[in-house]
């Protein structure tokens, strides 16, 4: 665990990039440092592994203060990952992820076995391994950079705005196989952003900070969506607070319908004794289950439905592994008002309607369920 | 006379001789410019306000023609080769200085904040990263170099035998000789275009991590330094000049 005791970092003009600033970071989860910029974010990080020099107070690793071991041994006990990765433009790719290997010691081979192995870990192709970094994309070498961190293996990996500087497509990829990598292997994972729907996507606690190095909040995502300390967490939160943190809330126990859905080689009277059910609709699938669109009862013909004439289904979700907000969205992207639930496989298990998610929602409101986060 | 390659006795050297001193004057002072160059760099790098006054005597020096230098060099290492390479030693410094300091300078600040990160000391860190990515730039500054040394040998004929080839030249004029002026003005152009084709080699095998398309400073990660470093010929000429 890391702890940091009432830091401050003043500079020799006055400044004060990081005010008394105290929080303990969790072992194995992804702490998020999020605010505007010259709110000490950086800062912050880099004291962690002493690149910056605390004015006042100190930071502990396992209860022992970072100052106590020699500087470099510190640094190659933690990962850094840098915005533009900040790779050696003058080694190989291999080379580069085998750098603390080597400075520890390791044989060349070792070290890159170790390396290919890494490559594989955050999804690079072995062809990779004796290009040089301007042969990459800068997707590709941000991976490299993960992959260089976490070479030697850390306990702890630092992160100082990894993502920034590609684009939002390959940006989400990149946060998906942190989530994916962090998974696998539990690392204390301390990270730097000013993208507040990162911080909340990423992390297991995230602390917003303040202009002038001021702890804002410091809790869970979801608590930081439900109930923001004071104007400006509620602020760079931003709109759509409401519909975001819905992200939290799981969908497992909407009740889905499974009467408005038939197949599209439904018999008439199928098609009449389901549009007798409570829904307006029906929601037509291909034979393996699979969701067309929907359409009024009244307008489908047995035997001879027009695929091109069903109306969107939207967006289907995944109930028990989607979130209420993917539900919603999903309802809400359908002129019916009904979202599709399907499962791992796409095939449909149930419809439902917009006012069944907003029941779900009171309701989950009421009980105050919403500290496991949900996939999308 | 016998042979093409022929050269009066008083030179006390075969042609190729001659050739072989011309080099030796002419590479030994490059190689020394630029091993006093890579501290006084490092010191400018390290300091910033160092810069433009090591930038300033640099130039100053450079401007000292090398008559003026022989005049009071001959007091202390007499008719020597040594008397010569010191000047052409010292006018190195002007190209290099500038070459190495941008080119350390040039490294990006993410790569360097990567490496302290990882644990590299000061000196793993200048060693393993910004000399290595600042060496195409240091190469382009010893190419000047060595073509304009290679050129300026020649003076070395105003204090006796000390000319390489600009003996041959002189010898040529004054016994009035085309061919050895000859074999003296394109033997200097030969070694000065050998040396230079070595030299963009030697970069080729250094920088494999190099984008291969561009000619000349990095572009990959770091912005493209739009250094003002004269062309090789140009300074030859102007050298040629003096």
């Amino acid at each position: 665990m890391i702890r940091i005791d009432s830091v401050t970092k003043r500079y020799p003009d006055g400044t004060v990039a990081v005010d008394r600033l105290s929080l303990e970071i969790p072992d194995r989860s992804i702490t998020v440092f999020v605010g505007p910029s010259g709110c000490g974010k950086t800062t912050t990080l880099r004291m962690i592994n002493r690149m910056v020099d605390p004015s006042e107070g100190r930071i502990l690793l396992d209860g022992v203060d970072i100052q106590a071991q020699p500087v470099n041994t510190l640094r190659r006990s933690m990962g850094y990952v840098i915005q533009n990765a900040g790779l050696f433009q003058h080694r190989s790719i291999v080379d580069n992820i085998a750098t603390v290997p080597r400075l520890l010691g390791w044989s060349k081979q070792k070290a890159r076995a170790r390396a290919a192995e890494l490559m594989a870990r955050v999804g690079l192709d072995a062809s990779l391994a004796k290009r040089y970094p301007y042969q990459l994309s800068g997707g590709q070498q941000q991976r490299v950079g993960v992959a260089r961190a976490l070479a030697a293996d850390p306990p702890v990996l630092l992160m100082d705005e990894p993502f920034s500087a590609v684009d939002p497509v390959v940006r989400k990829g990149l946060q998906d196989e942190l989530l994916r990598i962090q998974e696998e292997l539990g690392k204390t994972i301390v990270f730097v952003t000013h993208d507040i729907d990162e911080a909340i996507k990423l992390g297991t606690m995230v602390a917003v900070m303040r202009t002038g190095g001021k702890l804002a909040q410091f809790a869970p995502p979801a608590e930081l969506l439900s109930a923001p300390a004071d104007a400006f967490v509620e602020d760079f939160l931003g709109a759509d607070r409401g519909i975001r943190r819905l992200s939290f809330f799981p969908s497992g126990e909407l009740e889905l319908r499974t009467a408005p859905v038939v197949a599209i080689d439904a018999e008439a009277g199928q098609i009449a004794a389901r549009a007798a059910d409570e829904a307006p609709y029906l929601l037509v699938t291909d034979l393996d289950g699979k969701p067309l669109g929907w359409s009024a009862a009244e307008d489908l013909t047995a035997g001879a439905i027009d695929r091109d004439r069903l109306l969107s289904y939207g967006r289907p979700f995944v109930p028990g592994t989607d979130s209420l907000r993917a539900a919603l969205d999903g309802a809400v992207l359908s002129p019916t008002g009904w979202a599709v639930g399907v499962d791992a496989t796409g095939r449909v298990v149930g419809v439902v309607s917009q006012q069944i998610i907003g029941e779900a929602i009171r309701s989950a409101h009421a009980t105050g369920r919403s500290t496991a986060k949900v996939g999308r | 006379m016998n042979g093409f390659f022929d050269i009066p006795s008083d030179l006390q050297h075969s042609y190729f001789g001659l050739v072989g001193l011309h080099l030796r004057e002419a590479l030994l002072p490059v190689l020394a410019g630029l091993l006093a160059a890579l501290p006084i760099a490092q010191l400018c790098v390290r300091f910033r306000r160092l810069y433009a006054p090591v930038l300033g005597v640099t130039t100053v020096l450079y401007a000292i023609p090398s008559l003026a230098f022989f005049v009071v060099l001959i007091d202390y290492t007499g008719q020597s080769e040594i008397t010569v390479m010191i000047p052409l030693a010292v006018y190195s410094l002007v190209v290099f200085v500038p070459a190495i300091v941008d080119g350390v300078r040039s490294v990006p600040q993410e790569t360097l904040d990567a490496a302290t990160a990882m644990g590299l000391g000061p000196v793993r860190r200048y060693l393993q990263v910004q000399l290595p990515i600042a060496a195409p730039a240091i190469i382009a500054g010893l190419r000047v170099a060595t073509v304009s040394s290679i050129s300026l040998v020649s003076v070395g004929m105003l204090i006796g035998n000390q000319g390489g080839l600009g003996n041959l030249l002189h010898d040529g004029m004054i016994y009035n000789q085309p061919r050895l002026v000859w074999l003296s003005v394109v033997g200097t152009a030969v070694l000065a275009v050998l040396a230079d084709t070595v030299l963009v080699a030697v970069r080729l095998l250094l920088t494999p991590w190099m984008p291969r398309d561009t000619h000349g400073i990095r572009t990959a990660g770091a912005d493209t330094q739009t250094t003002t470093r004269p062309e090789p010929t140009a300074v030859a000429l102007e050298d040629a000049v003096r």
